[in-house]
Order: structure tokens, then C-alpha cells, then sequence
């Protein structure tokens, strides 16, 4: 490319990036105006910085409760996912016979179901659960990590899966003659080797986790057991929209993701990636 | 080792992970078929009465359920366009070797992580009050009007919000698929006197069938399923304009109660789902091509 022309390519694509990006840039700019100087010109630069939509709107979706909710639930989920979708799939691989192959078919095959298809029986079974074996599966953070480990499972064994069948087993047979038990040559040969699949896991879920409203739409009632989207959720059904209060409390449910992503962005993007290819 | 101690250890680590996921994918599946065979109205105490498939002759009698239909239709078919185009077009426009591409891919990708509810959201000022703004400063209030007022274009705007959220998920496939692209194949072309257009359409294009497949199968199943933008943009108006199916049926079940008739139209939607994700897949996995 000559000189010129890459300058002019150069310039055309941060404009276009910029212009992608310019509805998170009217939703910070309104965050701080007042309502007059909001509807004068919503596009234009506010002309004082003040906080105090941001704490105003932090006290009304009681964002810190939020937060530490949706934190709790999102880490705990997915820790328990990439436990368990390890482990069963490496047996899954590891002992090839027709039970194996059932289970796996079973498991791709459900990846079809719609949410919605399963949302009302779900939450008769759970209540059923709920009076007959008095497990508190319903309004509890609990009920919401089992039915998120539940419906992240089939995904994260298909990848673990079609991973784990291209690490060779001869390390795991050295150990095992060595005398290491089927669980010591899983969590210190094997699972060591799938970090980076782990990390696509972990990633994809914590993204569909962290910013799912249905599920916990579904089963949880109370107000201090909220999560992120489900507090924004009420937080716009409460009042009559007050925009400029509004987009402070938007910019504050999107600001955990935008330092989550500024951390993780390399193993974000090579994780989608991977994931997309197997 | 006995045969019976290797057993044990295999149902050491595959049940716990099954049993969960029976209780909440494979049982609720079942119970759900029963479901849609009966007409009940969510209240523990009121009796399922079995009725057949009446649930299922009722629900393509439903105008409402029909309509939905046809938004989810237009949605999709107009998304599944849109999330490519601007997908494959960011993809290409990133992996030219300049300075800002890796700043650009991941502005890029961004909106894929704030999640639909808050887009939808952010997005609704845009079209109410941005727009209207936008509108009257420059004279072009037939392009820029509040959107979401009016039936066709509150369903482009969903369209909009949606590639705004896919097109960078979209865009990264691409760029793996582009990236797996040997250099010399398309240096090869050059030498031959191949132009930017020919090099796409005749050597790039077919060599990225595997990624056309995936991206063409997350954009159809998202677009397909999609309910939290239409809840948080428009919430299904004006007037259901734009009520899609995934909706319909929580409104259904949950609003109206129709426990019954909302499942067995869950059951049809998961049909659908799979029929024409499953053709999807095996009509672009034909078209892919060996290197």
C-alpha cells in the first residue's frame, strides 16, 4: 500500500471505530447534564462534571448489593462449570464405549433447546423440588448457580471434548503406572494441560452468565438477592424515565464489563475465537 | 485396575455433572412435552386438564402468535444480513496491517459484552431523543424520528441494536477464518493479476465457508431467540409491532397465564429452532471447500 493511501485508511477506520462507539459516548455525556441542558442538545459535551446523578441512581438500583450479587452468582457458576464439564469429559473421552458416546450425543443434542422451552417446566420442577424435598431451589442464589451450571453444561463439555481429544494420553498412562489415582492424574496432569480451553469456558460463561436477565427474572423475588441486569430491569419499570438518571446508572452497569474486558481483552477475543471454531 | 473400580470413578466424575443437568434440562424437557398437551392455568390448586392437541391447533389459530411469527421472520432474515455484512466488512477492514486495527477490534467487539438488556436500553434514548435531535438540527426528520413510534421502523431499530451487539462476536470468527488463510495463496492470485474483488470473491469468500457456517448459525439461533433487546428497546410495541416469538411465548405462559397453550407453542418454537438451524448448518457445510 503506498504511503498515502495507508494514511487516509488509517484515519478512515478510527473514524469508523469512533462512530461505532458513539452511543456509549451519549449515554456518558447525558449521564452528567440536567434535564434542561439534556433535552437542549443531547449530543453536546456537558458543561459541568457533577456526580450526583451517578449516586443518586447507585441508591435507587442499590447497585453495590447488585454487584456483589452478580459477582457471587457469575464467579461461583462458572467455577463449578469448569469443574464439573472437566471432569465428565475427559471420562467421556477417556473411556470409549457406548455409554460414553450416548451421554456426549445426549448432552450436543440439547444444545438446541430454546431457553424458552424449558423455562416454565423448570420452574415447576424447581418448585416442586422446593415443597416435597424443602431444598430452597427457588429465590435463592443457590437455585440460580444450580440452574446456570445446568444449562452451561452441554456447552462446556462438547468444548472440553473436542479439546481433550487431541491431548496425548501417554503422560496420563505414565502416571498412572507411576501409582497416581484417576483423580490425582486428572487434577495434576490434565487439567493443567487445558488451561486455554478452560479460559474460553470460563469466558463465554461469565459473559452469558454476568448479563443474563431471564433466568433470574424467573427465580429470584427478593429485592436484596437482585442481580445486575435485573436491578437496571426494575430500575426502568420503577419510574417514569428520568433519562439523564438513567444513563449514570447505565454507565455504571456497563463499567464492571469495560474493566473486565480491559484486563481480559487478549484471552476475550482468542477465546471467542477457539471457541467459535471447535 | 478391576473393572469394577474404574466404574466407580467413572460415575464419580461424570454424575455430578449429569445428574444437575437432568434435573434442569432433560426432566423440565419431558414434563415440558406433557405440558403442551394440557390446558392449565398455573395455579397449583386449579386442575391439568388433558386436552389433546388443541393446544397446538389453537396456537395457529392465535393472529397474535401468527404475527409474531412474521416479526421473527423479518427480524431475522434482515439480521442475519446485517450481522455479516458489517461482520465480515469490520473483519476485513481490521486485518489490513495498520496501526489502529487492534484498537479498532477491540472497540469493535465491545458491545457484545454489555449484554442486550442494557443495549436495549442505551438505545432507546438514542431512537426517543437523540434522533429527534439529530432530526431537527439537520432537516432530515424523515430519517430521524423517534423510531421506535412506528411499527416497521421499531422493528429496524431491534435490527440495528442487534448487529450493533453481534457484528464484532462476528467479526472475530472472521478474522480467525481470515487469518487461517495462507499469505502465498493470496499473493499467488496477485502475481496472476488478480484484483481486489476477484481475490475476495474466488479465492477468500470460499476458503471462509467454515466460518460463513458458525457465524451464520450464531446470528440465526441469536436472532431467532432474541428477547432481552425486545423487552428493554421496545418491549414488543407499538401496538405488539414488534413482539417476537420468544416473547409471545413468555407472555403467553407468564401474562396471560395460558400455561398450557404457552408451552405447546414453546414445544413448536424449539422445532423450528432446531429444523432450520440444523438445514442452515448442513446446507453452508456443504458449500465449504477442502484446501
Amino acid at each position: 500500500m503506498k504511503r498515502s493511501s495507508k494514511w487516509i485508511f488509517e484515519i478512515l477506520l478510527a473514524v469508523i471505530a469512533l462512530a461505532f462507539l458513539s452511543p456509549v459516548y451519549i449515554m456518558v455525556v447525558n449521564s452528567f447534564k440536567n434535564r434542561a441542558e439534556l433535552y437542549e442538545n443531547a449530543l453536546a459535551l456537558p458543561s459541568t462534571l457533577s456526580f450526583q446523578y451517578y449516586s443518586k441512581a447507585m441508591e435507587k438500583m442499590s447497585y453495590l448489593t447488585a454487584f456483589g450479587n452478580s459477582l457471587f452468582v457469575t464467579v461461583v457458576s462458572v467455577v463449578i462449570v469448569v469443574v464439573l464439564a472437566s471432569m465428565t469429559a475427559w471420562m467421556l473421552v477417556r473411556t470409549d464405549n457406548k455409554l460414553s458416546k450416548v451421554i456426549f450425543l445426549i448432552l450436543v443434542s440439547t444444545m438446541l433447546i430454546p431457553f424458552q422451552t424449558l423455562m416454565m417446566p423448570l420452574m415447576q420442577v424447581m418448585d416442586w423440588i422446593r415443597s416435597n424435598l424443602h431444598i430452597p431451589m427457588l429465590n435463592t442464589h443457590g437455585g440460580l448457580i444450580y440452574m446456570n451450571v445446568g444449562f452451561h453444561a452441554s456447552m462446556a463439555v462438547f468444548l472440553y471434548h473436542g479439546f481433550i481429544k487431541s491431548v496425548p494420553i501417554a503422560l496420563e498412562e505414565a502416571a498412572t503406572l507411576d501409582g497416581c489415582s484417576k483423580f490425582g492424574v486428572f487434577w495434576r496432569i490434565v487439567f493443567p494441560m487445558l488451561k486455554t480451553i478452560t479460559i474460553t469456558i470460563a469466558i463465554l460463561d461469565v459473559i452469558a452468565i454476568w448479563n443474563d436477565y431471564l433466568l433470574p427474572s424467573l427465580t429470584l423475588s427478593d429485592k436484596g438477592l437482585r442481580t445486575i441486569p435485573l436491578s437496571t430491569f426494575y430500575f426502568f419499570g420503577e419510574f417514569t424515565i428520568v433519562w439523564n438518571l438513567a444513563m449514570a446508572g447505565l454507565t455504571l452497569t456497563i463499567i464492571p464489563v469495560v474493566i473486565f474486558y480491559f484486563f481480559a481483552q487478549k484471552y476475550i477475543i482468542k477465546g471467542i475465537a477457539a471457541g467459535a471454531v471447535k | 485396575m478391576s473393572k469394577r473400580k474404574d466404574k466407580a470413578w467413572y460415575a464419580l466424575f461424570t454424575v455430578p455433572l449429569l445428574f444437575v443437568f437432568t434435573t434442569v434440562v432433560i426432566i423440565p424437557f419431558v414434563i415440558g412435552i406433557g405440558y403442551s398437551f394440557v390446558k392449565w392455568d398455573g395455579i397449583p390448586a386449579n386442575p391439568k386438564v388433558f386436552v389433546g392437541f388443541d393446544n397446538f391447533v389453537q396456537l395457529f389459530q392465535d393472529d397474535r402468535f401468527i404475527a409474531s411469527s412474521w416479526n421473527t421472520v423479518q427480524f431475522t432474515v434482515l439480521s442475519l444480513i446485517a450481522v455479516n455484512v458489517f461482520g465480515l466488512l469490520l473483519s476485513l477492514l481490521v486485518t489490513t496491517k495498520l496501526r489502529v486495527s487492534n484498537a479498532a477490534r477491540t472497540l469493535f467487539f465491545m458491545p457484545n459484552l454489555i449484554g442486550g438488556l442494557i443495549l436495549g436500553y442505551i438505545w432507546q434514548f438514542i431512537f426517543t431523543d437523540a434522533f429527534k435531535l439529530i432530526g431537527q438540527k439537520t432537516g432530515l426528520g424523515s430519517i430521524f424520528f423517534n423510531w421506535l413510534l412506528d411499527p416497521q421502523f421499531a422493528l429496524y431499530a431491534m435490527v440495528i441494536v442487534f448487529t450493533w451487539q453481534m457484528a464484532g462476536y462476528t467479526m472475530i470468527i472472521y478474522i480467525a477464518g481470515i487469518q487461517g488463510i495462507p499469505d502465498d495463496m493470496i499473493e499467488a492470485a496477485k502475481v496472476d493479476g488478480a484484483n481486489m474483488w476477484q481475490r475476495l470473491t474466488r479465492i477468500i469468500f470460499p476458503l471462509l465457508m467454515p466460518s460463513f457456517t458458525i457465524c451464520f448459525f450464531l446470528t440465526l439461533s441469536g436472532a431467532f431467540k432474541m428477547f432481552d433487546v425486545n423487552l428493554s428497546l421496545t418491549k414488543g410495541g407499538p401496538n405488539n409491532s414488534t413482539e417476537m416469538f420468544a416473547m409471545n411465548i413468555f407472555n403467553e405462559i407468564f401474562g396471560y397465564g395460558h400455561y398450557g397453550l404457552g408451552q405447546a407453542k414453546a414445544i413448536v418454537f424449539f422445532l423450528v429452532v432446531a429444523i432450520l438451524t440444523l438445514t442452515q448448518v448442513a446446507i453452508t457445510k456443504r458449500k465449504e471447500v477442502q484446501m
